[in-house]
């Protein structure tokens, strides 16, 4: 986000790989002031030994798919097999237009990708190896459950109430179990926070939704401003299936991490 | 501050009378284009919930509005010269005149500005302005709300009448232009609501189309003499109308907001118009206390608190709207299913809590179900098939084998369950040839088999060009499979795409005859296998230029004409990027309208994850057999070891 230093966002990485966190996560926007998630998670692989990497998520549909799988593969490496590829068709138009790709046919595409990544239908020429890396699809739409239960091991949401959760799991399990697929899909969750600065958060949110009209002011609303909110959400989200939660930060301070991990204790 | 409330019914009435309530020092004007005392239609109706949230809400209208109710806890529904009686409901419904001049009462107490006959024709100049006015509202033209309008279920009128029901009555009557039905309900000492409904091509056929409001009233009075008892019909207005579902993509813009049917309708059918509104007006007002009138803040937390309820109301109601719709389709049931059937209709009530509010409507189900005075639930209750005896709805076990080499999904395919077998014969056609499932789905093996299909264009992204299938080689593979099974039900699996599938859609098949080739396996297998022979169908393609719902139907009808008894309901899969529409129970009503269109027996899955969904599908009619897909859970586990040994200590 804005006002986020390399040093910030590589000390955040370092520290939750000491703490009790279980995974970073990065988000993906082209058109603002934020870093390209296969960058970050590059960074975080050499700054961490522990934590899995995450893309929470990228936008698939904005690289060429041979360098979608060779980004991807490379962060995998990289972190000796950290990565956890979240990939969504993306909601803004503007990203597309700066990106120079045709904002039609993305989901099309998207499809196409993760049959890529995932099949290895290029019999491994684009390397390193591919194997091992844990794909996640976001979305809400039918065809986003029927891609994450074609071709992914999990879903990742896109935030919201417990509810909101538990009924796009539902969906997720339904998809899964349609497909045919073996066991159950692991079903990744994010939240945002701020605990210094409520104000700014949701500045901040308010800024990064406003391509969204109205729904930015209740994305806004969400923006988690106590540890007693933390703690709630994060039991909704337990109780609601939820396998790994990502709570992203809306205040670019390091303290906010370390007042996470208080209300998290 | 001041507040402009524009339309006078009572979202707009009540929210004046708690921002009053709220701050004295506020003023507030409601302003309604029509007479004090003008009103259309006659009752209303309430659920007990919404009168705990009126009483906390205001006592004083509370106490008045609960005073000159008519209460009842009874729903009699009157179908082919049966009534069925339900009870445990808790209804109260109030004359809609009587509600509004007990809240005009309170507002003129309270100090709220009403002012009547009044045109809104801009945005009126205040802190805060209120859009109450109703599902045409004017308001809605002030703000970039996103609405949207569409008409669903079938065409209604709505009368009076002057016999007093004891209970909210559905009435069905059969007629030779088509089923008629009607909702009755009593409001007070002496009315009672009459709304008479029916699909659009009835009222067509019926000429209703063609006569004016006194005509059509005396031909609904005829129709329904018997539920009248000889008494009249009232018309305020009363013209045949088709209803409009609203919604809207957001309920305010700047100082505006909207509420009640402004903001978003649900069909009558369920009757939550009113309770709908009045929670409306309540969040809002308590939102608008706990921001300290911040207005952003507290319409944010208004929407935030009031979608999601909303939300679940209208699709309940659409549900019920689409229920009513088709209502003829399920004139065949016998009364005490069809009487299920209807009260579970839009998926609020489900045999569990039917069975709390009236064990005794749920005991004749099963009574029914079961064929003796004290039976089990419908999922329970035994069924026969061609001879086979089911102990119960859900003891199937699918597993499924590919007749040849060559039409094996992968190379893991194919282990065999234990249990009471529903044996899959499939092949896999041009979705052949990947990799195992455990990794993905359609995803192409580097060194697979030929795979074919009816057409040249291959299932997913990378996918083999299929070739011609060899169709006597492929039957004979089917015949032969039959042949040697070994299963309670043989399945041919013509679903998802596989080759059999791929020859029933447009989309995947481009000859005129698309059954010619898979009612060929069908009599060919049917020929060799005397049991249950089941036909697992995708009965939509989830897409607009492939197979409908009504193209699946006709489908399954010609395959039960030739042989098969039991329909295996699913959708969607026969191309990759289809657009399904994913949540629990997704294939049941699917196989609601299979089994009751088509009359065959349906089996249906679709994440259905507890024992109440089977007992309410298989009770109302919506499926002869299931598919459960029953969590794990940990509801009993050992102690761990340290605390085994605290115990020991203890006990020593």
């Amino acid at each position: 986000m804005p006002g986020a230093s390399g040093d910030l966002v590589l000390e955040w990485a370092r520290r939750a790989d000491a703490g009790p966190f279980s995974s970073v996560g990065v988000l993906e926007r082209v058109v603002y002031d934020s870093y390209d998630p296969f960058a970050a998670l590059a960074a975080a692989a050499a700054a961490t030994s522990r934590v899995r990497l995450a893309t929470m998520i990228a936008i698939g549909p904005l690289r060429s798919t041979a360098l979608l799988a060779k980004q991807a593969a490379s962060v995998h490496a990289l972190s000796g097999g950290r990565l956890t590829l979240g990939l969504a068709v993306g909601a803004r138009t503007d990203d597309f237009d700066a990106a120079g790709v045709e904002h039609k046919g993305r989901g099309k595409r998207l499809g196409e990708q993760l049959a890529y990544i995932r099949g290895n239908v290029d019999g491994d020429s684009v390397g390193p190896s591919r194997d091992g890396i844990e794909i996640l699809v976001g979305g809400l739409s039918g065809q986003a459950y029927s891609r994450m239960a074609r071709y992914a091991d999990g879903y990742a949401h896109n935030g919201g109430p417990p509810r909101a959760f538990a009924n796009a799991a539902g969906r997720a399990l339904a998809a899964w179990g349609d497909l045919g697929r073996p066991g159950q899909p692991k079903l990744w969750g994010q939240g945002y926070f701020a605990f210094g600065d409520p104000d700014r958060g949701g500045d901040y949110l308010l800024d990064y939704y406003a391509f969204t009209g109205p729904f930015a002011e209740k994305i806004a609303a969400g923006n988690l401003t106590s540890a007693r909110a933390v703690k709630d959400y994060v039991r909704g989200y337990e109780e609601a299936g939820c396998d790994e939660l990502v709570l992203f930060p809306t205040v670019a301070e390091i303290d906010e991490l370390e007042r996470l991990q208080e209300a998290l204790a | 501050m001041n507040v402009e409330i524009v339309g006078g019914g009572p979202a707009g009435l009540y929210l004046a009378i708690l921002l009053r309530k709220l701050d004295r020092g506020v003023d507030v004007r409601v302003l309604e284009r029509n007479a004090p005392d003008a009103t259309f239609g006659f009752g209303v109706v309430f659920s007990e919930e919404t009168l705990g949230a009126l009483r906390d809400a205001d006592p004083e209208t509370h106490l008045e509005i609960t005073d000159t109710f008519a209460r009842w806890d009874r729903i009699a529904i009157r179908f082919r010269g049966r009534e069925l009686s339900s009870r445990g409901h808790s209804f109260s419904a109030i004359a809609r005149k009587r509600l509004l001049e007990i809240l005009q009462e309170r507002c003129r107490e309270l100090g709220v500005t009403l002012e009547f006959g009044v045109e809104v024709e801009e945005l009126p100049d205040a802190d805060l302005v209120v859009g109450a006015d109703g599902a045409n509202s004017l308001l809605r033209r002030f703000g970039d709300f996103g609405t949207k309008v569409r008409p669903e279920g079938s065409k209604y009128v709505w009368f009076g009448t002057d016999h007093v029901f004891d209970a909210f009555t559905f009435a069905f009557r059969e007629t030779e232009h088509g089923l008629f039905n009607a909702h009755a309900y009593p409001y007070d000492e002496r009315m009672s609501t009459f709304i008479v409904e029916c699909p659009e091509p009835v009222w067509r056929a019926a000429g209703l189309d063609e006569l004016d409001e006194q005509e059509s009233l005396a031909f609904c009075e005829q129709l329904f003499a018997n539920e009248l008892r000889g008494r009249e019909l009232y018309s305020n207005r009363s013209l045949w109308l088709d209803f409009p579902k609203i919604t809207n993509a957001t309920w305010h813009a700047g100082n505006l907001v909207i509420l009640g049917d402004a903001a978003h309708t649900a069909h009558f059918s369920i009757g939550s118009g009113t309770k709908l509104a009045l929670d409306d007006s309540i969040s809002l007002a308590a939102a608008l206390a706990r921001r300290r009138w911040d207005l952003a803040a507290a319409f944010v937390d208004y929407e935030l608190e009031r979608e999601p309820y909303v939300q679940r109301t209208q699709d309940a109601a659409s549900e019920s709207a689409a229920y009513f719709g088709r209502i003829a389709s399920y004139s065949h049931l016998e009364p005490i299913q069809f009487g299920f059937n209807l009260l579970t209709r839009s998926g609020r009530i489900t045999h569990a809590t039917l069975g709390v509010r009236d064990p005794h409507f749920t005991r004749a189900l099963d009574a029914w179900f079961g064929g003796r005075a004290v039976s089990p639930p419908p999922a329970f209750s035994p069924f026969e098939l061609r001879g086979v005896r089911f102990e119960n709805r859900f003891e199937l076990v699918e597993s499924s084998v590919a007749v040849s080499e060559e039409g094996r999904t992968s190379r893991e395919a194919g282990i065999r369950p234990g249990g009471k077998i529903l044996l899959r014969l499939s092949h896999a056609g041009r979705r052949g040839a990947t990799q195992p499932r455990s990794r993905g789905v359609d995803l192409p093996l580097a060194d697979g088999w030929p795979v074919v299909a009816p057409t040249k264009r291959p299932y997913g992204p990378f996918g083999a060009i299929p070739g011609r299938p060899d169709e006597d080689a492929v039957l004979d593979a089917f015949v032969a499979a039959a042949e040697s099974a070994d299963a309670a039900v043989l399945e041919i699996d013509m679903a998802h795409g596989y080759l059999l599938g791929s020859y029933l859609s447009p989309l995947t098949n481009d000859e005129d005859d698309r059954l010619r080739f898979p009612l060929r396996v069908l009599e060919a297998v049917r020929a060799v296998w005397e049991g249950p022979l089941a036909v697992r169908l995708s009965v939509t393609d989830w897409h607009p230029r492939g197979n409908s719902v009504e193209d699946g139907i006709a489908i399954a009808r010609a395959f039960a004409e030739n042989g098969c008894d039991l329909i295996h309901v699913e959708a969607g899969q026969t191309i990759h990027d289809d657009r399904p529409q994913y949540r629990r129970g997704f294939l049941t009503a699917l196989s609601d309208r299979v089994r009751n269109e088509a009359r065959v027996p349906t089996l249906v899955g679709g994440h259905l994850t507890t024992l109440d969904e089977a007992n309410t599908i298989v009770g109302a009619g919506r499926a002869d057999l299931v598919l459960l897909d029953l969590p794990e859970t940990e509801i009993d586990r050992p102690l761990p070891l340290s605390n085994s040994l605290l115990l020991g200590e203890v006990r020593a």
